[in-house]
């Protein structure tokens, strides 16, 4: 079946069966190599990208659920929360394996757009359900809250 | 990615020190104006002026891109923003480790082993820099200064500079400096200081590229069905459910199982899912890990593989007014590292190349070499950068690189990319083993420690494999690392061995031994010297003694004045535990504030102090050290892997196998202690020593020591 998406403002057409994931889908069909597979059950968070500016866990996102849906990548996201992020990533050195971290900054970005002045509980929830193996968590904490004074001024 | 295949001995840096070969232009580089100047196997310089280091130890994320490279920008004085990194090829020549001899990254050596060869290799670059400056300008070398990537000459009459690049098209006939001049500590203007790291740009913006992400024309995904219980085969299968699948290919019986071939991802993954298959459980593992757990307990009691004897123990315990027992038993354990294992390999008539995060690229060379029956320069190997691996990504026996060859020849010429699910992962073994420590200290009358005794029951690391011949009079070192040569005064001691089999596959996991010794090691001192009525941060003091008594010392004074250390009690209900240990010639020591939330730990906050001799890039360190702590409170916290009765694992994902989340990391304070003496390895020396320091506070808290973990089962 062909089911049409919105991938990083592109209009596409993808043949494939719906209950394909997204993940797979911007991966092996589209080759968007940033988006992560880490567990394919929506546990660890490094697939996440946004299904209509929202948040979404793209490997229990079938392709049959989000026919018409605008979709954003690391590849393709911007704008000043986004901006911010990704300086303030690179600029704390938040990575060490990194592979979790495009799935990290799409978190963090969509929950930039929503609370741009959070509470440092407020980022630690927000950033709760994002595994780092590398333990990366308290520069990803100091990460959000540089990305969040960067847009202040 | 970069594919250089250096074909010459630049030169090889052993005990004699610096070899000089020969130089020998690079294919091509004598009909290009644009070739970069290649001193030796590891520097790079491009007319543009950028110098790639080719980084002969795997970034699996501990920073060896960043921490070599400044090595080799030191010496060169290149400015940092000219700097590049990329993983070496597969050369052992070239390449070797020079503490174990071939090519590989583990056991926190990439820094101990790059410190002097990779500053030679820099500091070799820049004499030759400067001797094509001095023939061109016509001027003495030692009146040539290097300083931040420009080459300048300061005269009477004029002001000569030139970049890198400028100087490129005139080192062609130079021949690299037998005895390059290195700096001294003093000079240093990079190492020390906190430059930027080298791939924080593309680990931030989705650019990085890991095994997972090549992709070739034509290539097939490749998903393999798996035994269910360790050292179980195929008996029979049907393909024919699977070959109905949109997307499936092939499906072949290769000997780690029965591989499934597709045109992408979820398609092998459906079509293994729908595989019919009926295993032969002859020789398999049908303990449950609780059976395993107690039959490793009863071995331990009786353990007799001796692997260190200090004093005489029984007379030890003998004179002891007060002998006190324990039990820990440690867990099996998955590396889970967030990238699954996976590469691709592209055969052809008589070779073979792949990509994959290799950790052991001479080993996976000979690997590939050994069952596509090519000779081992014929395998090429492109380390790619590697979503974690923590140990995960080096095995014994190769079986990665073992199970992607064999799925290459059982289909032929052509390119595939083997995926490992979560669930392969988690369930396919290689975990830290199932440990048991049995202890008893004595106490003399006025609490001192007059007796020790730890006896250990594990799997052995080495046993069967190529390493087999490390293990001396019974012992592998491995399972026992971290519990003999401690720093303290115990007169009378003694660690016994009891290596124990199962069909289970074990393997090293940051820190190794390491990670079960020193919990049974710190918890059980800190039990005697509560007992003694000691202080547990003076009572260790008081009992160093090794010749390395001072790094020790300066370490745990340095986290108790941090951590303003004034007894178990920090008020609020929250208790505090200390741990001191040394691992990989690193000597780490730990703080931790824990309380209890309806009987669930909660650790508040960790100081640590950490001594790894000259600290090349304190942020690096820093991340380490927490990066480490994190992944050793995650294991004593929450994870273990489990054999259900029968033999399958239990655990087959996150949800199952619980790992650390943001908010249960507390809040880290790291102190690093100044150094002069050559560097030792990061990666590993921060797991060690927090799993005690929680337990010892546990203990604190609730009178008893976990003498189980983790600490929060499932």
């Amino acid at each position: 079946m062909t089911t049409s998406i919105t991938v990083n403002g592109v209009p596409t057409e993808i043949t494939a069966e719906g209950d394909k994931p997204l993940l797979w889908v911007l991966r092996d069909d589209l080759r968007l190599t940033g988006t992560k597979y880490g567990c394919g059950v929506a546990q660890c968070g490094a697939c996440t990208v946004l299904v209509d500016g929202f948040a979404q866990r793209s490997c229990i996102t079938p392709l049959d659920s989000i026919a018409g849906a605008d979709i954003t990548t690391i590849e393709g996201i911007d704008g000043p929360e986004a901006e911010a992020v990704k300086a303030a990533w690179t600029a704390v050195e938040v990575a060490q394996c990194g592979y979790c971290q495009s799935g990290q900054v799409m978190t963090a970005t969509a929950f930039l757009r929503d609370t741009p002045q959070p509470t440092d509980d407020e980022i630690i929830d927000a950033m709760d359900g994002n595994l780092c193996r590398c333990a990366t968590y308290t520069r990803i904490r100091t990460a959000v809250r540089q990305a969040s004074d960067a847009l202040e001024v | 990615m970069g594919h250089l295949k250096p074909n010459r001995r630049a030169f090889l840096a052993g005990s004699a020190g610096l070899v000089i070969a020969a130089t020998i232009p690079l294919p091509g580089r004598a009909n290009s104006g644009a070739a970069p100047f290649a001193p030796n196997a590891f520097v790079r310089i491009a007319p543009d002026s950028s110098v790639t280091v080719l980084v002969k130890h795997s970034e699996l994320g501990q920073g060896t891109w960043t921490g070599l490279t400044t090595m080799v920008a030191e010496e060169l004085d290149a400015d940092w923003a000219q700097m590049r990194a990329e993983n070496a090829p597969a050369n052992v020549d070239l390449y070797a480790n020079s503490i174990f001899g071939v090519q590989g990254t583990g056991g926190s050596t990439a820094t101990p082993a790059s410190w002097m060869p990779m500053r030679q290799a820099g500091a070799a670059a820049r004499a030759m820099l400067v001797a094509a400056a001095a023939r061109e300008w016509g001027v003495p070398a030692t009146e040539i200064d290097v300083s931040a990537g420009i080459v300048s000459h300061s005269g009477l009459a004029s002001n000569l500079s030139a970049t890198f690049g400028d100087l490129v098209p005139l080192t062609a006939d130079l021949v690299p400096p037998d005895e390059p001049v290195l700096k001294t500590p003093d000079q240093f203007v990079l190492i020390g200081h906190d430059v930027p790291r080298i791939d924080a740009p593309e680990k931030s913006n989705g650019t990085a590229i890991y095994g997972m992400d090549v992709f070739h024309d034509g290539m097939l995904t490749v998903a393999v069905a798996r035994p269910p219980k360790f050292g179980a085969v195929v008996a029979s299968f049907d393909p024919a459910p699977a070959l109905e699948m949109p997307g499936v290919q092939r499906v072949a019986q290769i000997p780690s199982g029965i591989a499934v071939y597709a045109d992408d991802t979820w398609a092998a993954f459906q079509g293994r899912d729908v595989l019919e298959i009926t295993w032969d459980e002859t020789a398999a593992e049908t303990r449950s890990s609780e059976e395993i757990a107690r039959v490793w307990a009863q071995a331990a009691r009786t353990a007799d593989a001796i692997a260190e004897d200090r004093g005489d123990v029984d007379a030890g315990f003998a004179q002891a007014a007060e002998v006190v027992e324990a039990d820990f038993l440690l867990p099996y354990l998955s590396h889970a590292a967030m990238e699954p294992l996976d590469g691709v390999v592209e055969l052809s008539q008589d070779s073979a190349e792949f990509w994959m995060g290799s950790q052991w690229q001479t080993s996976d060379q000979n690997e590939a070499a050994a069952r596509f029956e090519f000779p081992p320069e014929n395998i090429a190997i492109n380390t790619t950068l590697t979503g974690g691996s923590f140990g995960r990504r080096t095995t014994a026996d190769n079986h990665f690189t073992a199970e992607l060859s064999e799925i290459a020849k059982a289909a032929g010429p052509g390119s595939y990319k083997l995926v490992w699910s979560r669930e392969d992962d988690m369930r396919g073994g290689y975990y830290r083993p199932l440990t048991v420590h049995h202890m008893q200290g004595g106490l003399d009358a006025d609490g001192n420690i007059v007796a020790w005794r730890n006896n250990v029951a594990s799997q052995s690391l080495l046993a069967g494999s190529p390493f087999e011949q490390f293990i001396t009079d019974g012992i592998d070192g491995s399972s026992v690392e971290g519990s003999r040569g401690l720093p303290y005064r115990l007169p009378n001691a003694r660690v016994a061995l009891a290596t124990m089999d199962s069909p289970v596959p074990v393997l090293w996991w940051r820190a190794v031994g390491h990670t079960h010794t020193a919990y049974a090691t710190e918890v059980f001192l800190d039990e005697l010297l509560e007992r003694g009525g000691k202080d547990r941060v003076q009572g260790r003091l008081d009992l160093l003694n090794a010749d390395d008594a001072g790094r020790h010392r300066g370490v745990l004074e340095r986290v108790a004045d941090i951590a303003d250390w004034q007894g178990l009690d920090a008020g609020n209900g929250i208790a505090r535990g200390v741990a001191l240990h040394k691992s990989f010639g690193s000597y780490v020591a730990m703080i931790a504030d824990v309380s209890l939330d309806q009987d669930v730990p909660r650790v508040h906050k960790v100081w640590a102090a950490v001594d790894c001799g000259i600290p090349i890039n304190p942020s690096i360190i820093q991340t380490q050290m927490a990066g480490g702590l994190g992944f050793g409170m995650s294991a004593a916290m929450f994870e273990e892997i489990t054999l259900l009765e029968g033999g399958e694992v239990d655990q087959s994902n996150y949800d199952g196998y619980r790992i650390l989340r943001n908010a249960e990391m507390p809040e880290v304070e790291i102190s690093i202690i100044d150094s002069t003496v050559d560097p030792t390895g990061i990666g590993e020396p921060g797991t060690p020593p927090i799993a005690p320091a929680i337990g010892n506070a546990l203990r604190a808290l609730t009178g008893v020591s976990p003498r189980r973990l983790p600490f929060v089962p499932a």
